[in-house]
């Protein structure tokens, strides 16, 4: 059809929704990545000595590595110094024990943001430990929760209160030396997510975390740590936006998910970080370590991530099935338009036997964006009767974008049984024009079209993460024809 | 009676080939016509052009459709205006659920004519009744659109589209092609419940045999992208008869 192309333009040239930034005065540590800044930043949160040392160890170790080139993406060197490693809001002398004590302005965010926090927590039946930069400044349900035992709490919060925890399982799952951004995270964390479900018991709802990157040259470094105690289960679900910037604003997270015997954790992802503009200027960095180890037997980790946002995401949740009978999952839709670039997938090692794995990954592109699905799946010597299923599809709109599936398989037993499907396919005109025959406008045709791709995905989100989901997709692809 | 559609000296190109070469018809409100012609002749090319098939330039001519001038509109206000084609290859969307994209046409006119969005509980009522009009299964609701369905199937869910759409013009595209006995039955039977004084049927086919089951008004010969003859439905049987070459040599003398 003519002039699709500059549809596909316009439509992808919105503006993105949640460019704004809070105006709230911040207290930042001076850029600069040194020991002293990691002895600043964990004297300010008041650790203990064995986070100071862990941090160290981290530090003196990422000093002897270099950052990965194998991805396929571009972008410019970091410069690590000119980074600002701790920015929490003013008013954290006096940390706000409850809704009513937050800062207004931060609430206002919210608001803008479409997250009615107090209400929106209390409809949905959703607790939500709001980060806001590296300070979670409003943590909700926390009674209901406490009720039944579970532990939900700012990762800082966690590091006073449960120290044997976070020290039992910090960093065995991601260890501090496991790879460039992984190691930097773990010398300089700022906060995150920290989760205990004690033995046996079913989390009463669903956990969530919204994310938000706001003071400039901030770089982020989450850490979250979800522990699921035998026979407990936990969905948690994070999702994020970020306000426009012109500065690139590198975000380093780890997550580790450790899930004991019989156990079941679901984490699901909806990260619509800035992208940076239609030529890719400012935009999220996302280099982003998440791994799960299913380390009792019979016990299941599973992933969902619907990823529009960043201008480079840089993701491999993973699953090490080191228990039998243990289930590992990944469903994935990332979305990739503009000059955004995406190499994201997953990693299933299986070491038990009997271990199961599934890997459904949805990629689309438009634009000029790169978009790259790189899946390892790892059958060890041990891992007598495994089996995993892989499903890649990719959706290309409009020729001037790109769509790479890197699948590796390393197989070591002879009795397991992998397969891979893969396909790339088009929007085509036949299609566009069959909706716009029935009355359905492009923009429409589109994002159905897209909505019907991404369905295997979409199913596996917790309903008010899939309506979510939807439309965020509408808004990242609205005029992408092809 | 009065002319739904104006069609007055229409030529087309398709790249830098012309198709249409100064076709003129006029369908009126109430009437089935049968546009009849030989591989080539452009009968697709008509269906696709009322359709407002993008690929299709128009060079010169006018379309005229309840007074408004056609080819100003883009398809999906064609569609909402009324106008509805019944695709010779009804494409696969994988994943979108029949009932969804139904839907979505649905409300997509209603919203056009300031009604009001349709509910889901008030669709399925609708769709379940038109289904049983069609003697379709309800399960095809739930199934991708034109997924995996047989050329049958896809027929069918065409004439269910057009049943739940209500258009004044249907242009129904070769719908009888690839058709068994049964199927094409079935599917006639269904365009004859949905002939109506206030809707207007053109049914593009390369063969009789449909019209034995639906009793057009008018019959046109095309060829090389004009209309060479117009008869009522004895026309058709006499091509049958006679074959196509019968009324190109009767134009040419």
């Amino acid at each position: 059809m003519s002039g699709n192309s500059t549809d596909i333009e316009s439509l992808v040239n919105r503006r993105y929704r949640h460019g704004f930034v809070t105006d709230i005065e911040s207290d930042s540590l001076p850029p600069g990545l040194n020991e002293d800044v990691i002895l600043a930043l964990s004297a300010k949160k008041g650790e203990p000595e064995f986070m100071v040392q862990w941090r160290l160890k981290a530090y003196r170790h990422w000093l002897t590595m270099r950052e990965p080139a194998w991805a396929h993406v571009h972008y410019p060197p970091i410069d690590y110094q000119a980074i600002s490693y701790f920015s929490a809001p003013k008013s954290d002398a006096d940390r706000p024990k409850s809704l009513e004590e937050v800062d207004p302005k931060l609430l206002e965010t919210y608001d803008k943001l479409g997250i009615p926090l107090h209400e929106r927590a209390k409809l949905a039946g959703v607790a939500v430990d709001a980060v806001f930069d590296s300070v979670s400044v409003a943590t909700t349900f926390k009674s209901k929760l406490k009720e039944a035992g579970v532990i939900f709490c700012p990762f800082s919060e966690a590091v006073l209160n449960h120290p044997e925890l976070v020290q039992k399982y910090l960093g065995s799952v991601v260890p501090y030396r496991d790879n460039f951004f992984a190691t930097l995270n773990s010398a300089v964390f700022s906060d995150g997510s920290f989760v205990y479900i004690p033995k046996g018991v079913r989390c009463p709802m669903e956990l969530s975390t919204y994310f938000r990157i706001n003071a400039a040259n901030t770089g982020q470094f989450e850490r979250t740590l979800i522990i699921a105690d035998e026979g407990s289960h936990v969905s948690y679900l994070e999702g994020c936006t970020a306000p426009m910037r012109d500065e690139n604003q590198l975000h380093a997270a780890v997550v580790e998910l450790v899930a004991l015997k019989d156990a079941r954790i679901k984490y699901s992802t909806v990260q619509n970080w800035y992208p940076g503009d239609e030529n890719g200027k400012g935009g999220i960095y996302n280099f982003v370590t998440k791994r799960g180890d299913c380390r009792g037997a019979n016990s299941k980790i599973s992933w969902t991530q619907v990823e529009t946002g960043s201008a480079i995401t840089w993701k491999y949740p993973s699953c090490v099935l080191r228990g039998e009978n243990s289930v590992g999952e990944f469903y994935s839709v990332a979305v990739a338009n503009n000059m955004q670039q995406a190499d994201t997938g997953t990693k299933m090692i299986h070491i038990g036997r009997n271990t199961r794995s599934t890997i459904v990954s949805k990629g689309i592109s438009a634009g000029r964006a790169q978009n790259a699905y790189r899946g390892l799946v790892r059958i060890m010597p041990q891992a007598a009767n495994a089996r995993n299923h892989t499903q890649c599809d990719s959706l290309l709109l409009g020729k001037n974008c790109g769509a790479h599936t890197f699948p590796y398989m390393e197989i070591r037993n002879p009795t397991a049984r992998v397969e891979h499907e893969a396909t790339t396919s088009k929007i085509s005109e036949d299609q566009l024009f069959y909706c716009r025959q029935r009355g359905i406008s492009e923009e429409d045709a589109v994002s159905m079209i897209v909505n019907g791709f991404c369905k295997e995905v979409f199913r596996e989100l917790p309903m008010e993460f899939a309506v979510e989901a939807q439309n965020l997709l509408n808004v990242s692809l609205e005029g992408a024809v092809g | 009676m009065t002319a739904m559609l104006e069609i007055r000296d229409l030529h087309t190109k398709i790249g830098d080939t012309a198709i249409l070469d100064g076709l003129s018809l006029t369908v009126g409100s109430g009437e089935v016509h049968a546009i009849m012609g030989p591989n080539g002749s452009g009968k697709s090319t008509l269906a696709q052009v009322i359709a407002g098939h993008e690929s299709h330039v128009v060079t010169s001519g006018t379309v005229t459709y309840c007074g408004k001038n056609l080819l100003e509109l883009a398809p999906e206000e064609r569609a909402r205006e009324g106008i509805f084609l019944g695709f010779q290859y009804p494409v696969e969307i994988p994943g979108v659920n029949n009932a969804y994209l139904l839907k979505a046409a649905v409300n997509a006119k209603r919203r056009h004519n300031g009604q009001p969005e349709i509910d889901a509980f008030e669709f399925l009522k609708l769709a379940r009744a038109r289904m049983s009009l069609l003697g379709m299964d309800p399960g095809f609701l739930n199934r991708g659109v034109n997924e995996g369905f047989s050329g049958g199937e896809k027929k069918r869910n065409e004439i269910l589209q057009m049943a739940m759409l209500e258009p004044r013009l249907a242009i129904l595209d070769e719908t009888d092609s690839g058709l068994d006995i049964d199927a094409l039955k079935a599917v006639a039977k269904g365009i004859n419940a949905l002939r109506s004084p206030d809707r207007a049927i053109v049914l593009v086919t390369h063969y009789q045999r449909l019209l034995q089951y639906i009793e057009p008004d008018r019959v046109h010969v095309l060829s090389k992208g004009r209309i060479l003859r117009s008869g009522d439905k004895s026309l058709a049987l006499e091509l049958e008869e006679r074959g196509y070459d019968w009324v190109r040599e009767a134009a040419s003398a």
